[in-house]
C-alpha cells in the first residue's frame, strides 16, 4: 500500500462521515459501529495473540469482538461488518488456520490464538492466488464483502484439501472434490448482495485447477 | 450489548463452581448463539465463565461399542470423523445440512443441543415474547407464524427448537451427560434434554446454574441406510422447513425423527414401527394431535413427503 498516492478523502473517512450522519438524523442501522456501552463498562482485560503474524497485545472490554479488536483497535479496516450476527460473512478471519465469524467470536477468548486477516493473505505487490482470481474473473462489484469471501475461500480450499465433508457429498466416505456445486455450498456462509456468486465460483475453479473446474457435478 | 466480567476456567469444577456462585453467570464454549443474543439484549449474562480448556474435545470410543463425543468436539471436527461418517452417517448428514462453515468451525456439539430457538418474535424485543419475558404473552400466536411449531407447542409458545443436528442423535437414542462441581451429575436421553415447555417456555436449556454438559454418547452403531433430508427456503444455509433424519434397515423397519415441527427434536417410537406400511402412515401417528396454523400446516404434508422420499431412496439402495 506504501506506494499509494495519499488520497485527501479516504473511503473509510466517507463511510465514517456517513455514519455520522446517520447518527444525527436518528437512523438505526448503525451495522458499522460498535454497539454503545450501556451501564457501567467492566475493568478492561489484556489480551495477547498474533494477527497476520505479528505479535499484539491489547487491553479490551471483554464485550469487543474479535471484529471490533481488528477493526477498531489494530485499525486493520480489511475485515468488514455486515450484519454483526454471523448471518452474512463479510468478517470472515482464520483463526488459528480455520474459518470463523470475527462478529460472533470475543477477543479476549482468542488468548495465544494466530489471526490472519485479509491484510495477511496478499499484498497489491504479491496477491494472493485467490485474490488474483477474484481480480480476473470480476468476483465482485461493491467489494464490501470481498475479503470475508477470499479468507472463506482460503479455508474452504483447507477443508477439501483435509477431507472435510460437504452436505451436497454424494458418498461421505469419499474424499471432496471442488467441483462448482462443492465451491458454491461450502461458500453459503458468504452472502454477496451484488450477486457476483457465479464469477466467485470461476474464479475458485480457476485457483483449483482446470480438471476439478470442468468436472461440475 | 450489556456489560459482563470474563474469566477463562482451568478445570470443570472451578468452571461449574463459578457460575453456580454466581446469579447472572452463564458458560461460553463457541458462543455464536450466545453471542448473538447478547448483542441484542435478549441475553444479559453478568459474567462469562470460557469453558475452552476444560478438554471436551475428543471422540473416544466406549465399552459397549458406541462412541463418546466430547462437548467441544466442534460441528466441522464431529462430522469430519472418520468413525461418525461410516456409522453414524446420519448425525454427519444433519451437522452438514446446518449453518455455514464459518459457525460449524465454532460452534460445539454441546452448544448446538443448547441453542436456542430463532422464533422471530424471541428475537425481536419490541414485541411480547413469554420465552424471552415471562407472562408478556406470545405475538407468534396469531401472528407470522409460517417457520413455527405445529406439534408439541404450547398455548403460551409456539416456537421450535432450530437445530440440525441434535435431530439425529433423537433417532440414535445418544445420551447427554451433564456434571457440576461436585461431580456427575445426570444422563439423560437426548428426548430428555430437550424439553416440552408447555407453560414455562423460558425454561428451555432445562440446566441448573453450573449443570455443565461434557459428553454426549453414541450407543452401538445401527447399521442401515442413513439420511438427513432438509426442506428449507435456499439451498444452503437456512434453517429448516421440516427435515427427517432417518435409519432404514433393509427389511425396511428403521427410526426417523423430526426436525423444525416442534420445541425438540420429534420423534414418536410407536409411529416408527409402522415404516413398513409407508411414509403417510407413520406421519399420520408421529402428528396425531398436531395443532397447525393456517400459514404452518403445509409442514404436515411436507414432512410425509420428506419421510417418503428417503424411503424411496432406502429402496432403491436396497434393491441396488
Amino acid at each position: 500500500m506504501s506506494d499509494l498516492p495519499k488520497l485527501e478523502i479516504s473511503r473509510r473517512g466517507v463511510l465514517a462521515g456517513t455514519a455520522v450522519t446517520a447518527v444525527l438524523t436518528g437512523n438505526p442501522a448503525l451495522g458499522a459501529h460498535p454497539t454503545p456501552t450501556q451501564g457501567e463498562a467492566a475493568p478492561p482485560m489484556p489480551v495477547r495473540f498474533t494477527v497476520n503474524g505479528q505479535d499484539q497485545r491489547l487491553s479490551l472490554d471483554p464485550r469487543t469482538t474479535l471484529l471490533d479488536a481488528l477493526r477498531e483497535h489494530l485499525h486493520l479496516t480489511g475485515t468488514k461488518k455486515g450484519c454483526d450476527h454471523g448471518q452474512c460473512g463479510a468478517c470472515t478471519v482464520l483463526a488459528n488456520g480455520r474459518r470463523i465469524n470475527a462478529c460472533l467470536s470475543l477477543a479476549v477468548m482468542h488468548e495465544g490464538d494466530e489471526i490472519t486477516t485479509i491484510e495477511g493473505l496478499g499484498t497489491p505487490e504479491k496477491l494472493h492466488p485467490i485474490q488474483a482470481a477474484f481480480v480476473k474473473y470480476d468476483g465482485y462489484q461493491c467489494g464490501y464483502c470481498t475479503p470475508g469471501q477470499i479468507c472463506s475461500a482460503v479455508a474452504v480450499l483447507d477443508e477439501i484439501a483435509r477431507g472435510v465433508p460437504s452436505h451436497v457429498q454424494a458418498d461421505l466416505m469419499a474424499a471432496p472434490r471442488p467441483t462448482n456445486l462443492e465451491l458454491r455450498e461450502r461458500m453459503s456462509g458468504n452472502i454477496c448482495r451484488c450477486g457476483a456468486y457465479s464469477n466467485i465460483a470461476e474464479a475458485l475453479a480457476e485457483v483449483v485447477g482446470p480438471a476439478a473446474a470442468g468436472a461440475k457435478a | 450489548m450489556r456489560a459482563f466480567t470474563y474469566e477463562r476456567a482451568k478445570d470443570p469444577i472451578a468452571a461449574a463452581r463459578a457460575v453456580a456462585e454466581r446469579p447472572g453467570a452463564k458458560f461460553i464454549a463457541g458462543g455464536t448463539n450466545l453471542l448473538d443474543l447478547m448483542k441484542i439484549e435478549v441475553e444479559t449474562p453478568t459474567h462469562l465463565v470460557d469453558v475452552q480448556d476444560l478438554g471436551f474435545d475428543r471422540i473416544e470410543p466406549t465399552p459397549e461399542g458406541g462412541l463418546r463425543i466430547g462437548a467441544l468436539v466442534t460441528n466441522t471436527d464431529l462430522a469430519a470423523d472418520a468413525r461418525i461418517r461410516r456409522d453414524y452417517a446420519v448425525l454427519s448428514r444433519a451437522i452438514l445440512a446446518g449453518a455455514s462453515g464459518q459457525l460449524r468451525t465454532k460452534a460445539p456439539t454441546a452448544g448446538n443441543l443448547l441453542q436456542r430457538t430463532r422464533c422471530p418474535y424471541f428475537y425481536d424485543t419490541n414485541m411480547p415474547c413469554n420465552k424471552r419475558q415471562p407472562g408478556s404473552g406470545c405475538a407468534a400466536i396469531g401472528g407470522y407464524s409460517r417457520p413455527l411449531g405445529v406439534i408439541g407447542v404450547s398455548k403460551a409458545c409456539i416456537a421450535t427448537f432450530p437445530g440440525d443436528m441434535a435431530v439425529a442423535p433423537r433417532g440414535l437414542r445418544a445420551v447427554v451427560e451433564t456434571r457440576d462441581a461436585a461431580g456427575p451429575r445426570r444422563a439423560t436421553p437426548t428426548a430428555g434434554s430437550h424439553r416440552l415447555w408447555a407453560d414455562t417456555p423460558q425454561q428451555d436449556p432445562g440446566l441448573c446454574p453450573g449443570e455443565l454438559v461434557p459428553a454426549v454418547t453414541l450407543p452401538r452403531p445401527l447399521g442401515g441406510s442413513h439420511f438427513y433430508e432438509k426442506v428449507r427456503d435456499r439451498a444452503s444455509f437456512a434453517f429448516a422447513l421440516v427435515s427427517v433424519a432417518a435409519v432404514i434397515q433393509p427389511d425396511g423397519t428403521g427410526r426417523a425423527a423430526f426436525g423444525g415441527v416442534a420445541p425438540r427434536p420429534w420423534r414418536v417410537e410407536a409411529a416408527d414401527l409402522l415404516l413398513p406400511q409407508g411414509a403417510a402412515t407413520v406421519t399420520a401417528r408421529a402428528f396425531q394431535g398436531a395443532t397447525p396454523t393456517r400459514d404452518n400446516a403445509f409442514k404436515l404434508p411436507l414432512a410425509t413427503r420428506a419421510l417418503a422420499a428417503v424411503m424411496a431412496q432406502a429402496a432403491s439402495r436396497t434393491k441396488a
